[in-house]
């Protein structure tokens, strides 16, 4: 490659520290680096700080949000107003509104070129939401996770929606997706999504858990690490309460049901493993909104294309390896949040202001114990609350796992057993799933599994198959007539570009 | 020791399994390893093309002719496993220079039989109405297909594996068995393997296997990208490729060179190609390729401008010196076949060249000479070349 594609053009920002993501770890990360006096450039997809934890309505409708409905709203207030002050001091550039496509390394050094998040959005007061090139020696990717989904019959129709986005229509718009709500899946997260529904007026039929309670008793020790989680879930035991949402554990949901959208869902109680116990299905009618959770993804297109070493997770995702100070095994390239581990936003924030303030080359933060029990927390956590290794078994041949290419899983069973596609790249290949617009950002890591085959207790994906799937050599979608100018040396970028 | 088999294929991409499926309807014994997967190297990096158009005069468009018959005939009843589409290829000018060379290319083409038909301006608007403005005409190659070479690899496995054939994956080949001089098979982490005939249908890598077993093939890597775009409605209806391109392909030259080759597919994606360079087995994403790409789409096709790319892809076409494949029995060592070295047309030629290696397996003298592409043709000079190909662990991505 000529040096050339790697020198930031006009549109370029040149900075000591690079941090993409505002959410936790992002913003964490930022105000460290910033106040260990580093030069820093924040990249976020969103339109302001504070990623989907702390998504808020528009400041520009809102000015002063009171943070109902969050967690941590004071650690935001406090990192938001030294995150603002840094700006003002002109420590922090601010590029909301845009998608890293692509991350390069060179000479020890980084490239992140971006897009704007919303095609035809004009260009916005600050200056940003035009599309421009970060340059910097040392990078913290703080780029967080997603809803992880798995297939069933039916999730198909509008209305079937992640547990994620359920959450974050609400805190974005302060309104509901719907009126009656069956929130489904496995783990804590389904209990602020449904308490955050019904806060907002909605009603929730039902939250059905995969796992139960009793999964928790080998892991309390480090349940009690972490007296906030009590606390918190002492606060959703009283919402359920007050609006008697009922929570169902060792349940799922085996088909959404519906014509045209979700109108109602069929459901089932499962043993250990997650097989449907016969003379258990029960049906919720008058549904319009189903929220799925099962655990979180995180976006590691950005630290594989960068050559980060990975590993497994103890919930089965693919994470970044990173040192004592999050560095990872690439020399200037830091992780914070989930990518490290999914661990929640305090974790995040810790590891962000660890990151932050070692990549700024700021007085070394050791790991903290805080650190520590938040991290024991989220491994007991993810044991307790397991994808169930019978899950395939929910599956029928006319199941779609890839929605956006309208893969079935009997289509996916058929490459795995008649053309030997045994991992998520060769599925992609041969059938089309992960090929569409999300590129296999909800489908990939159920395509995975299907991959490995139902086997006894459904073996977990390998590094190199989720690794396969999460490889996205674009990292979001991005105009081709942006990709013109890469093709003209730095130097004739004002050339005219007839040939 | 597994049975001896009377072929042994290493490699299971397009030409691999070709080869195994009709050494098969010849009535032989064949065992297929791979290294990995079915179709994880270049056939599944690649665009899927079985093109006439872009083809030297001489073997290589023998070749390709006999090999779209063997597609159209003995593989006739699988084409729908494969997505096989009769697209057309349009070669299209936009200089009068350009123009003229193709009215030159278009002549001698048709004096070999080549199905050609030029376009003036408005017929080539009516093929292709998003066409750019600045476009003065073309050529129209109706035997021009595409698959989706991924499949054809993989269902080509499994044909075979139907006809009997056994098929080994994970299994890189460690070393050769010999007897004297003669191969006799392989070993691989997966145990040894003897058979008759060993057959080298390694693509990319098969410079390396070749050193493996003491002789010089001289097959190179030459890297290509390949952008896709978001699902759109029929925009581009045949592969339109610029005059250019036929000059790209034929040229020695290690630079990046690219010139625009823009195709709908069925699924409602663009496929963009492609570059061609000379940089080894080096993976890093060039940001001049997908600028060369995408600025070459939207000359031909100014509607790109808009329209979101959603992935790239890069693949490592393997070539020889001269631009021919090694197709045959390498008498340096005997028991040694090759089939390798086929650049950007392996898919296209795939169907052909594993027929005719079968019947040359078979004793039988094949319905084509495979003289000119006689793998010890290159002699001693060029047997540095596959020594320099080293890096070839890391899957492709595609």
């Amino acid at each position: 490659m000529s040096p050339a594609g790697n020198r930031p053009g006009n549109d370029g920002v040149n900075a000591d520290v690079a941090v993409v993501g505002a959410g936790p770890a992002g913003l964490a990360a930022a105000v460290a680096a910033a106040e260990a006096g580093a030069a820093v450039a924040v990249v976020d997809a969103g339109s302001q700080p504070g990623g989907q934890f702390w998504r808020h309505r528009p400041e520009t409708i809102v000015p002063e949000p009171d943070g109902r409905g969050h967690h941590g709203w004071r650690t935001y207030v406090d990192l938001r107003s030294r995150f603002d002050a840094a700006r003002a001091a002109g420590r922090i550039t601010y590029l909301p509104g845009l998608q890293v496509w692509m991350a390069q390394n060179y000479d020890g050094g980084f490239t992140l070129r971006t897009t704007p998040t919303v095609a035809g959005v004009p260009p916005r007061d600050n200056g940003s939401s035009v599309a421009r090139t970060v340059v910097a020696p040392r990078l913290v990717l703080c780029p967080g996770g997603y809803d992880r989904q798995l297939p069933v019959p039916g999730w198909e129709l509008p209305g079937a929606m992640a547990a994620g986005g359920i959450q974050a229509f609400i805190k974005g718009n302060a309104a509901l997706p719907g009126k009656r709500f069956v929130i489904a899946g496995t783990g804590p997260f389904l209990l602020p999504v449904a308490a955050g529904v019904a806060e907002a007026g909605g009603q929730v039929l039902a939250v059905l858990e995969s796992s139960s309670g009793s999964a928790w008793l080998p892991h309390l020790r480090a349940a009690a690490g972490v007296p906030g989680k009590a606390l918190e879930g002492a606060e959703y035991a009283s919402i359920f309460a007050r609006h008697r949402i009922p929570y169902r554990q060792r349940s799922i949901v085996t088909e959404v049901l519906g014509t045209n959208h979700v109108t109602g869902v069929r459901t089932a109680k499962v043993d250990s493993v997650g097989r449907v116990r016969p003379g258990t299905e029960r049906i919720y009618q008058g549904v319009d909104v189903v929220g799925f959770g099962w655990g979180f993804t995180p976006q590691m297109e950005l630290p594989l294309s960068l050559g980060a070493e990975t590993r497994l997770d103890a919930d089965g995702s693919l994470v970044g390896v990173v040192d004592e100070h999050q560095q990872s095994s690439v020399r200037g390239l830091y992780l914070a949040g989930e990518v490290t581990g999914v661990g929640g936003a305090s974790l995040a924030v810790l590891e962000g202001l660890a990151a932050g303030t070692a990549a700024a080359r700021g007085r070394a933060l050791s790991s903290s114990k805080t650190m520590w029990r938040h991290r024991k927390f989220a491994q007991a956590m993810h044991k307790a609350h397991p994808i169930p290794p019978s899950w395939q078994e929910w599956l029928t041949p006319d199941t779609a796992v890839c929605r956006c290419e309208e893969v079935t899983a009997g289509q996916i069973a058929d490459a795995r057993d008649l053309l030997d596609a045994r991992d998520a790249r060769s599925l992609k290949s041969f059938t089309r799933a992960g090929m569409g617009w999300c590129q296999g950002r909800v489908c990939g890591f159920a395509t995975a599994c299907l991959g490995e085959g139902t086997g006894n207790q459904g073996a977990a994906p390998s590094v190199g198959s989720l690794a396969g799937s999460a490889k996205r050599p674009l990292a979001a979608p991005v105009a081709i007539g942006e990709l013109t100018a890469l093709a003209e040396p730095a130097e004739t970028n004002l050339q005219t570009k007839k040939n | 020791m597994t049975p001896a088999s009377d072929v042994l294929v290493i490699g299971a991409g397009v030409i691999g399994a070709a080869t195994a499926y009709f050494a098969t309807q010849q009535g032989l014994t064949v065992t297929v390893l791979d290294k990995g997967l079915p179709a994880s190297g270049t056939s599944s990096s690649c665009e899927g093309n079985i093109l006439v158009s872009d083809k030297e005069l001489g073997p290589e468009l023998e070749l390709t002719r006999y090999s779209l018959g063997v597609w159209h005939n003995d593989l006739a009843e699988y084409k729908k496993l494969w997505e096989f589409e009769a697209k057309g290829g349009i070669i299209v000018a936009s200089r009068e220079s350009s123009l003229a060379s193709l009215h030159r290319v278009m002549s001698a083409q048709s004096g070999y039989g080549v199905d050609v038909e030029e376009l003036d301006r408005e017929a080539l608007r009516e093929a292709e109405p998003h066409i750019s403005p600045e476009a003065l005409g073309g050529a129209s190659y109706r035997e021009d297909c595409q698959v989706q070479p991924m499949l054809v690899a993989a269902h080509l496995v499994r044909l075979a594996r139907q006809a009997g054939a056994r098929f080994v994956a994970d299994a890189p080949v460690t070393g050769f068995l010999r007897d004297g001089d003669r191969v006799t098979g392989v070993s691989s982490p997966r145990g040894d393997f003897s058979a008759g005939a060993v057959v080298n249908c390694t693509g990319t890598w098969a410079g390396e296997l070749a050193a493996m077993a003491g002789v010089s093939v001289p097959v190179l890597p030459r890297r290509g990208f390949v952008m896709v775009t978001e699902p759109l409605p029929p925009m581009v209806h045949h592969k339109v490729y610029a005059a250019e391109y036929i000059d790209n392909v034929g040229s020695s030259d290690a630079g990046l060179q690219a010139s625009p080759v823009v195709e709908g597919t069925p699924s409602g994606t663009i496929l963009i190609g492609s570059t061609r360079e000379r940089v080894g087995f080096d993976r890093t994403v060039s940001t001049e390729a997908l600028g060369l790409l995408a600025r070459n789409a939207v000359s031909l096709f100014p509607f790109l401008e808009r329209i979101k790319a959603i992935r790239h892809y890069h693949g490592f076409r393997p070539y020889c010196p001269d631009h021919l494949p090694v197709i045959g029995h390498d008498d340096r060592a005997p028991g040694l076949w090759h089939a390798a070295g086929h650049e950007g047309a392996g898919i296209g030629l795939s169907a052909g060249t594993g027929k005719l290696l079968a019947q040359a397996l078979a004793g039988q003298s094949p319905d084509l000479d495979l003289t000119p592409f006689a793998p010890a043709r290159f002699g001693e000079e060029f047997s540095g070349a596959s020594t320099t190909v080293t890096e070839h662990t890391e899957e492709a991505t595609a």
